[in-house]
């Protein structure tokens, strides 16, 4: 698909030229994001709590969820890991970015029942990881935030960009970037965190 | 004496407010050029930014506390209606949910100014608050909602700002449409357009447009016996303390406003919600904790808006290009409840013009109601004057620069008080060298398809900052320096800039501050984060009160090493006696003090009397327009300002960077959109409501044109907030008619209009 950048994620701009506002929740068709696993279909009932298992952070995890939870749910209520945000829950600013199985996805648009089984990478996960540290205190040195709120999603967005791409030019980045709202307008700081990053990696 | 008590006036968001507080006595003279100090006007990381980055940092919607129940508020889908009847029976028979409130079970909470209440069984627009349900979970209070029935009666309704201002018959409140007009009068105007060798005449306008911060807005509350405890995402602690407190009936002192972080307020979150109290009545009567997060649809309708514009303007210039009157009309709209649209302050301030006539109007409308957006007023008002001033430029064939330097004016024009500074001048000069600004040919000079334009708008703002505004510090036995302010860090930078001047001040690093702020319980009053204010009234009393601690050190140090304080040196966090053979650190002089803390107080003083202090700068803009498809490329943007001493280069250029990039989005693309048949708004989330994206952003260069004012306060900070928005939108709607040499006079300048334009002026 031309839409799919080199990171496997929607800019959000390309993708609302492209298809138009009427299929704006497709982003969760993106081919990266897994399938319902077929143990799993058996068992959904709406209004039953069925067992969840899947990965995060590098540990195996298991909770209830309810069908109709979304990762973003998952994450911050069953898991307490806040630094995942809800901004927009409308796959629309990618404030709730985190990756499974290496593709950075909007956690607020995928169901949370649909990564059973995979990886789930937040922000709280990558802090351990070298290239984690690179990216962080690349951003911390450029001023790569203003108010913070989108950042751990931004981040997200470049720690998967920099899994795909070692040495992304600007505009890559801005592309790659680009479904990551950031209304203090850092822009120009976040993406200078991002080349540098790659330098450093 | 080293305070006192004053009466003064403050200029809010464009509001005056009359106070009566503490100042400190202006005791250190200001400091000298940044090339002088060690730590004020480097590039300084954030001291909070490890915290934000890692996803650590607990915005006030991570907060959760045990047993915590959620709050929703039933919101009207019509514009205007009356309440029939209420049926909760379904809804409250849905397990999990806890409590309803109503406007038949609640107690009338006034607000709106006592135009409205908490729940009122009229509702005037979309989205107002008709019931608010708390529930064991989000989504059973969703569920609840759901089910709550509620008998209607559709009322005829008005958003059209022109049509409510004549409209005889829909009345937003009964009481009229039409809030506050207001009249300003200088000179003589007849006499100033008889004195004019041209007059122009021409009208322009700009859209409603959303904050839309990435944190929504919200609260979480807890009575702790009889204390009531919010964790609010606000810019103004100490004020939702006080609002809170009214709202309650309840006593001040036993209100605790906390705000750690927040994700975005650009004046949106200025004012109390309703949601904070609705959650505090439920909270009060269950005795559990409520949260309550808005959602992107509520914050869209709900929480603020800039008011839209009409701005009539007439103008006489003389032909060597003096400015000899000026008359404005203008109206937009605030909403359903009573705010303010005026945008006349550039008008009367800007520029040297003798006489002048200004009639302002606010609009109700059945929408949403206005809230101070990055600059009030300011924004729209310098769209409209300087399209005109480069109107007035083209009719006498004149640089537009050229024209605003023969308008320059040493006073301000209104209180004819000289500025405590003003480099306009310079500021103009570098961002035009940076923008390249000699290439600059007289609009439409370009016949190709793609088409480049330059154009440039000056700015003013208030931004001097003043008292009341306080800082303690604090430094305990083990050596650590804690300081504490009732300011908020809205992502401006707040809390490394408070801790670079106190490490400024006692020489030692950064690192051994803590920052306390955005707790009214812990932190002495500091203003809202609003109008530019944060950084000049808060970095004063910072330096006061280190300044204070340091000689409270040298104090101590004397009687150790007991000579005359006079011949003690205080050096990186030492104090040396004369022959330098004693040397104590601040740490060992904490162990000696017989006191657990030591805690000083600081304040900022008052401003001088007599002057004016205003901000200033100038933004030029490079466009390339497409004749084809009508789309505007912003290419680069170079902006100089006079905005006092920089106190952290690297946030601030940030901050600037962030207000051009929001005023491009202002220029091009943003826009609330009304569905005139059903008065329902069409623009509730980031799909349809458009703000820049990484791909949207230009060059920008900077570059700061003053060195620190010398006469406001002992750091001489202006704010910048604002001032970095103000100019933005002006300077690309001049670029783009330079490059088609067609003016587009409505904001945002998006390709059908530039299209139209073009074809209309073929």
């Amino acid at each position: 698909m031309p839409e799919n950048n080199s990171t496997g994620k929607f800019s959000r701009r390309k993708f609302v030229k492209g298809f138009g506002a009427t299929v704006a929740g497709a982003v969760v068709l993106n081919p990266s994001i897994p399938k319902l696993t077929k143990s799993l279909q058996k068992k959904i009932k709406i209004s039953e709590k069925i067992k969840l298992n899947f990965n995060l952070n590098g540990k195996n995890v298991s909770t209830d969820i309810y069908p109709y939870n979304t990762l973003l749910e998952v994450l911050r209520k069953n898991m307490r890991l806040t630094g995942t945000k809800k901004t927009c829950n409308n796959g629309e600013c990618g404030g709730c970015t985190v990756i499974v199985n290496k593709q950075a996805i909007y956690s607020c648009h995928i169901l949370a029942m649909d990564i059973d089984g995979k990886d789930v990478l937040t922000i709280e996960g990558i802090g351990d990881m070298h290239a984690g540290e690179v990216i962080r205190k690349a951003f911390k040195d450029m001023d790569g935030l203003q108010c913070g709120f989108c950042t751990p999603g931004q981040v997200m967005s470049a720690y998967a960009l920099l899994l795909n791409n070692k040495k992304p030019s600007l505009d890559e980045v801005k592309t790659a970037m680009s479904g990551n709202l950031c209304r203090c307008g850092a822009y120009h700081n976040i993406s200078a965190s991002v080349i540098e990053a790659s330098n450093k990696l | 004496m080293t305070r006192k008590l004053i009466k003064s006036v403050i200029n809010i968001e464009n509001k005056e407010h009359e106070f009566i507080g503490e100042v400190s006595l202006l005791e250190q003279e200001t400091w000298s050029k940044n090339d002088t100090l060690k730590i004020i006007g480097k590039e300084i990381s954030r001291i909070d930014a490890v915290d934000k980055i890692s996803g650590t940092a607990s915005y006030t919607s991570d907060i959760n506390l045990p047993g915590q129940l959620y709050g929703k508020f039933l919101r009207s889908p019509y514009p205007s209606a009356k309440i029939l009847k209420i049926d909760l029976s379904k809804a409250n028979a849905l397990k999990g949910v806890k409590h309803i409130l109503t406007y038949e079970n609640t107690a009338k909470y006034k607000w709106y100014y006592e135009t409205s209440f908490l729940l009122d069984p009229i509702v005037r627009y979309e989205g107002d608050e008709v019931a608010f349900v708390a529930a064991e979970s989000e989504e059973i209070a969703e569920e609840a909602l759901k089910l709550i029935s509620i008998d209607y009666a559709k009322l005829p309704f008005v958003v059209d700002t022109e049509k409510a201002s004549t409209e005889k018959n829909i009345k937003v409140h009964n009481w009229g449409n039409i809030v506050e007009p207001s009249e300003y009068k200088r000179g003589n105007i007849e006499a100033g357009f008889a004195d004019a060798d041209f007059t122009i005449e021409d009208e322009f306008r700009t859209s409603v447009v959303l904050h839309n911060p990435t944190e929504p807005h919200c609260s979480v509350v807890n009575w702790d016996n009889d204390e009531l405890v919010i964790y609010d995402s606000t810019q103004a602690v100490y004020q939702i303390r006080e609002l809170a407190a009214n709202a309650l009936g309840i006593e001040q002192e036993k209100v605790r406003v906390i705000k750690k972080y927040m994700g975005g307020g650009f004046g949106s979150k200025l004012d109390l919600g309703k949601y904070t109290i609705a959650a505090a009545i439920v909270s009060r009567e269950l005795k559990k904790p409520v949260k309550v997060v808005l959602d992107r649809k509520e914050q869209n309708l709900c929480v603020g808006n800039r008011p839209d514009s009409i701005q009539k303007f007439k103008v006489g210039i003389k032909k060597e290009g003096l400015l000899t009157a000026l008359q404005l009309n203008s109206m937009g709209t605030v909403g359903a409840f009573p705010e303010g649209a005026g945008l006349s302050w550039p008008a009367k301030t800007m520029y040297k013009c003798p006489n002048l006539l200004v009639n302002e109007k606010s609009i109700l409308t059945n929408a949403g109601a206005a809230r101070a957006f990055r600059a009030p007023g300011h924004v729209q008002g310098i769209f409209g004057l300087e399209s005109l001033m480069d109107e007035c430029a083209a009719k006498l064939n004149m640089n537009p620069l050229e024209f605003r330097l023969k308008n320059y004016t040493e006073v301000d024009p209104v209180s004819n008080q000289p500025y405590t500074s003003k480099k306009l001048k310079e500021a103009y000069k570098k961002a035009a060298d940076l923008i390249g600004w000699e290439d600059w040919k007289a609009a439409g000079s370009s016949k190709s398809v793609n088409r480049i334009g330059l154009g440039m708008a000056s700015q003013i703002w208030w931004g001097g900052g003043g008292p009341p505004a306080h800082a303690n510090i604090k430094l305990d036995k083990k050596g650590n320096i804690t300081i504490y302010s009732g300011t908020q860090d809205l992502g401006t930078g707040t809390y490394t800039f408070i801790a670079m001047v106190a490490s400024e001040v006692l020489q030692i690093p950064i690192e051994r501050f803590n920052v306390v702020i955005g707790d009214t319980k812990l932190c002495p009053y500091a203003p809202v984060s609003g109008g530019s204010m944060t950084a000049p009234s808060v970095s004063p009393a910072v330096r006061d009160a280190a300044e204070r601690l340091k000689e409270k050190l040298i104090d101590t140090a004397a009687i150790l090493f007991d000579e005359e304080k006079n011949s003690i040196k205080y050096s990186n966090g030492f104090c040396i006696n004369s022959d330098g053979s004693k040397k104590i650190s601040l740490s060992e002089i904490a162990c000696h003090l017989n006191e657990q803390d030591l805690l000083i107080k600081g304040s900022r003083n008052e401003n001088p009397k007599g002057y004016a202090i205003n901000t200033f700068g100038a933004q030029f803009a490079k466009v390339e327009v497409d004749t084809l498809t009508g789309k505007v490329k912003v290419l680069k943007i170079s902006a100089s300002y006079d905005i006092g001493r920089v106190l952290n280069k690297l946030t601030l250029d940030n901050q600037i960077r962030g207000g051009i990039i929001m005023g491009l989005g202002y220029a091009l693309m943003e826009e609330r959109i009304i569905d005139e048949n059903f008065g329902k708004v069409l623009t509730t989330n980031l799909h349809t409501y458009k703000i820049p994206t990484m791909m949207d952003i230009p060059e920008i260069v900077i570059e700061i044109a003053s060195d620190y004012d010398p006469m406001i306060s002992n750091t001489g900070v202006k704010g910048v907030g604002e001032p970095a928005i103000i100019p933005t939108a002006a300077a690309i709607a001049n670029a783009v008619n330079n490059a088609l040499g067609v003016r587009i006079k409505s904001l945002p300048i998006t390709p059908d209009k530039v299209l139209n334009a073009l074809y209309v002026s073929k």
